[in-house]
């Protein structure tokens, strides 16, 4: 057999440091990665439109938890006063809401990351932060959405708020923000953890003591000292008195700081950690 | 001609292995490059870092005339991707997946939706664009998959494995497509592990394997040096082996290496329709045979022969016959 010339590879150049990010490379600004991060945040809302099991986790779960709370626990923890004991759990079952829909959060973003989509938007002339900006507004919608329908059927069954509505929404506006900080520790979640699947086993290891070892469903004053030293830290318990005053007018705002001093602390925590694995796992 | 693709030196390491080591490519524009390897050789890796998704240790590169780690966002600009690590939104349909792209293009609502739905008419998606992408076979999925990389007009386009498990069919559809874009000006950089599809649609082709460049070249050139097809006969009787040594001649002009042991013959084959005259030779002799095979070299023998010179092993067999009625 006759041996074509065969072209070598060119010849290798001295080895080179990559190039220093340059003074005039091209950025997107930061109100052309807002936009973007509108028009990835739609994604959310059309899934949501087009696909109600998306919808389980916004609506079924949370009403569970008010019917079964109401209906089945009531009559032993409250000691038969139905209606006074969802007076106070409602409440404390809006901040479950955004806490317990920052999971889906993470599956999402893990989801993304494994089938490839995250490479797609990443291989576009798109903001950096695009990506998880979107991912962060879309969610809150979803925090919307379930607050709305929590607070449409406790209405229905018996719930009612006492103050007015300026309170009212600052109270959302107070939950918005509270998943929105707390979102973090499930975005972190779903970079690091490599199968979609696994991301809701760890994070409920999370949410179960941040959602049950509060004052939401039971009061502080019935469990034993060392639960009640957590239960009087925890950011749940803190949001959830301030959501009582806010809505029943019961009790005062002493524990704002403390709630706002928690999200800001799972910022700082959980942004830095999450920017430094986006970077580390998707290799920038 | 102007390249459209230049990296030089290019080296990534993960955590315990170097997946690309002094990486050199150069792909004029408006050609398809090949990057043929197995498993594992780093196609990948290098169009992950031409991509702008990875950054590499080591090593430059300019797309289209512009660095990657200087300006990525220009080169984001003019690159599209389609392959294992590109894909679509599967719960949104193809049209509103692309339609999002094109909004992120900077296209308005109206201009990303006639782009989506004219992008995945000429894919032949119009019957399917408003199901959800789950919903879609392999095939269909790949070519939503390449409409969405086409949205903003790249002049370059990565195509990852862009067949790999898909059946012929489907397969023949992409390299279509592709030859198509080609003709349109795009530069094409292929990665496959199969030589076949780099022979079919790449102008020059780069080898790589355990992470470097092991041979550049046309395919041709790349094919005669891992050597052709060769064909295997063993008649069932012994004294039958004369006989069909003197067909092979006749039909090939080579004389067939004979294996003493198992009377098989094996003859270098160039034209393939002389397996049906072969068989009718072999009928009108009365030979009967156990075994009547084409052998293709395989990506292993490919490797071999061009990894080590000289070395070629018995490849894996497509054995197209058996004992004639």
């Amino acid at each position: 057999m006759t041996m074509p010339a065969m072209q070598t590879p060119p010849q290798p150049a001295p080895p080179q440091q990559p190039l220093a990010q340059g003074t005039q490379r091209r950025r997107i600004g930061p109100l052309e990665a807002v936009g973007q991060a509108f028009s990835l945040a739609s994604r959310n809302t059309i899934k949501l439109k087009k696909n109600p099991d998306t919808l389980v986790d916004v609506t079924f779960q949370p009403l569970l938890m008010l019917f079964m709370f109401t209906f089945l626990f009531s009559g032993a923890i409250a000691d038969g006063d139905r209606n006074g004991y969802l007076q106070d759990l409602v409440p404390g079952l809006l901040v479950f809401c955004p806490l317990f829909l920052t999971i889906g959060t993470g599956v999402a973003l893990c989801t993304d990351i494994q089938k490839g989509f995250f490479d797609r938007l990443r291989s576009l002339p798109i903001a950096r932060s695009a990506p998880l900006a979107g991912m962060v507004i879309g969610d809150v919608v979803r925090y919307v959405l379930s607050i709305a329908i929590v607070l449409g059927v406790s209405t229905l069954i018996g719930f009612r708020i006492q103050t007015n509505p300026f309170e009212v929404l600052l109270a959302v506006a107070l939950m918005i923000v509270f998943g929105l900080c707390l979102c973090w520790m499930s975005i972190f979640a779903g970079i690091m953890i490599p199968t979609p699947a696994a991301v809701p086993g760890i994070l409920v290891c999370a949410v179960m003591p941040l959602s049950f070892g509060s004052n939401i469903f039971a009061p502080a004053e019935t469990m034993p000292g060392w639960l009640q030293a957590w239960v009087n830290l925890n950011p749940v318990t803190l949001m959830t008195d301030v959501n009582r005053e806010l809505l029943l007018g019961k009790g005062d705002l002493s524990s704002l700081p403390g709630a706002l001093a928690w999200m800001a602390g799972f910022l700082v925590v959980f942004f830095p950690l999450t920017m430094r694995a986006y970077r580390r796992r998707l290799g920038n | 001609m102007p390249l459209a693709i230049e990296a030089e030196g290019l080296v990534k390491r993960f955590k315990d292995t170097t997946a690309l080591r002094d990486v050199h490519l150069a792909v004029p524009a408006g050609t398809v490059h090949g990057v043929l390897g197995p498993n594992g050789a780093g196609k990948t890796t290098a169009v992950r870092i031409l991509a702008t998704l990875l950054t590499p240790d080591a090593g430059r590169a300019r797309v289209g005339g512009h660095d990657l780690l200087k300006d990525p966002v220009t080169v984001r600009r003019s690159i599209g991707l389609t392959g294992q690590y590109a894909a679509l939104d599967e719960e949104l349909s193809a049209l509103e997946n692309l339609a999002l792209i094109g909004r992120l293009m900077k296209l308005s609502s109206g201009r990303a939706r006639a782009r989506a739905k004219e992008l995945l008419g000429n894919f032949g998606l119009t019957d399917a664009m408003e199901r959800p992408v789950k919903t879609y076979s392999g095939g269909m999925r790949r070519r939503a998959d390449l409409a969405a990389s086409l949205v903003g007009r790249p002049s370059v386009l990565y195509l990852d494995e862009p067949t790999t498990g898909l059946d012929p069919h489907s397969r023949n559809e992409v390299w279509d497509t592709v030859r198509g874009l080609v003709a349109q000006g795009v530069t094409v950089l292929l990665t496959t592990q199969y030589l076949e599809e780099a022979d079919q649609l790449a102008d020059r082709i780069t080898v790589f394997n355990h992470g470097t460049v092991v041979a550049e070249g046309r395919p041709d050139e790349l094919k005669r040096r891992a050597g052709g097809q060769t064909l295997q006969v063993r008649p069932t009787r012994r004294e039958h082996v004369d006989t069909v040594a003197q067909i092979l001649l006749g039909l090939t002009g080579h004389i067939p290496a004979r294996d003493e042991d198992s009377g098989r013959l094996t003859v270098p084959l160039l034209d393939p329709m002389v397996m049906s005259a072969l068989v009718q030779h072999l009928a009108e002799a009365g030979v009967a045979f156990d075994e009547l095979g084409l052998r293709l070299p395989t990506m292993d023998e490919t490797f071999l022969a061009i990894t080590s010179p000289g070395g070629r092993r018995a490849p894996l067999e497509e054995t197209l016959g058996g004992r004639p009625a």
